[in-house]
């Protein structure tokens, strides 16, 4: 997984991807995830971190990050490892 | 170290230009209590997906509806229109404030009867009575409303077998100036139908002619149109007068005023667009106040308004039981009530809120029933705050006609719940269980048995 590094992401959740001249509005767990990706972590370790975090269990946080990384490569702010 | 609150990652791209059709926004605060009852209570108690009548909103709608036309008019009537919600607790919340009963069947007509309304004030409508039906109406001495001359002349046979005077009007219908004119049911005006079924009537002398009757179409968005029909109806009872020297005791202008709700395929909301109360009855009051009829002869003025007083005393509860993502990308939720308990979802873009929480973020949604089916669509695109799984919503504004247009369909009705005027939540129609439906099946003995 390879989050597109040229973003830039506001503290209020504004993100702006350069290379599109595309902007986003994303929530704080959107935010915090895509900094994790950025500081190169896995999806095994995304998941450790926010599991740990939040009150959520790892099935359903499964379920939701594997829909949310989707989306982010429809917009092609995260590209397949190849 | 206490866990955060968990809500789903979530992005949007910001899309120029203009709104789109479904693009406004629903900034509307969830709906966590309805008439002082926590919805997360109601679920627990009674179910879901779970019907929810609020007993002051009818009484609050009905004063109101009744109020703008009784400062207009000097004397109003209204009749339950009974197919728009024939539950028995409903209706009698209608009887109690003071409505008669409108009813088109034979079943719906038995209906007023048990819950104890004076058959001199059943309305009796429709196109499909049956001689028996027209016997007993006729003994009872309710208002029959005659449809078409089929049932003019068999109701003049009848009136010819039992002792009592049919008291009866026609319905009439006309062109009011909106599309589509509704000239199915009734006698038409324009080409001189009803002023034969009229002759007919007095000619024959076996008929009590008391009034004339108009239903012109539902959800009328224009007030102008019940001028008209009013002043239609006015001409007839002056022409009858000056014929006949005979004085109908009442005009009926029906149903059809608009409900707060939003028509598929509109714009702005409805509640922001849809006539008030006020101008269905200043164009009525003033169009038959201006007519002919002197002060002393103004006769009694019957409306038959159905889902206008109903509609926003309904809710659907219902629950989250998945969010999907469909092949383009769009977000889909299933939720646990579908068209078979929501008829209306074909006509209307029904108001939807969270009954939970509320994230400050939106997302465009499309919702989904629980049917194995194409059709089970509750909206097509509506911008909801981010809902997990068990999360509940809440369906406004689905009091009229769902409740007698739902189908038991793949699953069982839920429970029907009445919130009294103090708060207390009460059970008006249980949920259905097997036997409800299995129960009224036989199967033939050859049947009975397979390896
Ligand atoms: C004869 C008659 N009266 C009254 C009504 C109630 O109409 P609405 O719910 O549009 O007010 C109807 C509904 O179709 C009707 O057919």
């Amino acid at each position: 997984m390879k989050i597109n590094q040229n973003l830039a992401v506001s503290e209020s959740g504004f993100l702006f991807n350069p290379g599109t001249g595309e902007s986003f509005t994303v929530n704080p767990i959107g935010a915090e995830i895509i900094a994790l990706f950025r500081k190169g972590m896995t999806q095994d370790q995304v998941i450790d971190s926010i599991t740990d975090q939040y009150h959520v269990d790892r099935n359903t946080f499964e379920k939701d990050l594997q829909d949310f990384t989707g989306i982010l490569k429809t917009y092609s702010l995260l590209k397949q490892d190849d | 170290m206490e866990k955060k609150i968990y809500e789903r990652p979530h992005i949007v791209r910001f899309e120029t230009g203009m709104p789109g059709k479904f693009g406004m926004r629903n900034d509307l605060p969830p709906t966590t209590h309805i008439d002082g009852v926590a919805v997360s209570e109601l679920v627990t108690r009674f179910g879901s997906p779970l019907f929810v009548l609020s007993e002051n909103s009818i009484r609050t709608a009905y004063r109101k509806l009744y109020k703008a036309f009784s400062t207009r008019y000097p004397k109003v009537q209204f009749a339950w229109s009974y197919k728009t919600n024939y539950l028995s607790a409903v209706c009698n919340i209608f009887h109690q404030e003071g409505s008669w009963a409108e009813v088109v069947s034979g079943f719906e007509y038995d209906k007023a009867i048990s819950n104890g309304v004076d058959p001199r004030k059943i309305i009796f409508n429709g196109p499909a009575k049956t001689r028996e039906e027209l016997v007993k109406a006729t003994e009872n001495g309710s208002l029959i409303h005659i449809d078409h001359l089929d049932e003019l002349y068999l109701l003049i046979d009848v009136a010819g077998s039992v002792s009592q005077k049919p008291r009866v009007a026609i319905r009439v219908n006309m062109d009011t100036g909106i599309y589509p004119m509704w000239d199915r049911f009734g006698f038409n005006y324009e080409n001189g139908q009803a002023w034969d079924a009229l002759n007919k009537i007095m000619h024959s002398g076996k008929l009590d002619l008391m009034g004339l009757h108009t239903h012109i179409g539902t959800f009328i968005m224009s007030a102008n149109a019940y001028a008209v029909a009013a002043s239609k109806l006015a001409d007839l009872a002056r022409s009858l007068q000056q014929k006949f020297n005979h004085h109908l005791k009442y005009l009926d202008l029906g149903g059809g005023f608009a409900s707060k709700n939003t028509l598929k395929g509109s714009y702005l909301p409805g509640s922001d667009t849809n006539p008030s109360f006020n101008e269905y009855a200043e164009a009525i009051s003033s169009a038959l106040i201006n007519s002919h009829f002197t002060q002393g002869e103004l006769p009694l003025l019957i409306l038959e308004t159905g889902r206008a007083l109903i509609d926003e005393a309904g809710y659907i509860l219902s629950t989250v039981i998945a969010n999907k993502r469909m092949s383009t990308g769009r977000r889909a939720t299933i939720i646990d009530a579908g068209v078979s308990l929501l008829f209306t979802a074909f006509w209307y873009q029904h108001q939807i809120t969270v009954a939970q929480g509320n994230s400050q973020y939106r997302e465009d949604t499309s919702l989904y029933g629980p049917l194995c089916m194409n059709i089970d669509c509750i909206r097509d695109s509506i911008n909801l705050p981010l809902m997990n799984v068990n999360d509940h919503v809440v369906i406004h504004n689905t009091g009229a006609y769902n409740l007698t247009q739902w189908m038991q369909f793949i699953h069982l009705r839920p429970n029907v719940v009445l919130i009294d005027e103090k708060s207390n939540a009460h059970i008006v129609r249980n949920k259905e269980d097997q036997d409800s439906v299995n129960g009224n099946e036989m199967i033939p003995e050859h049947l009975a048995k397979f390896e």
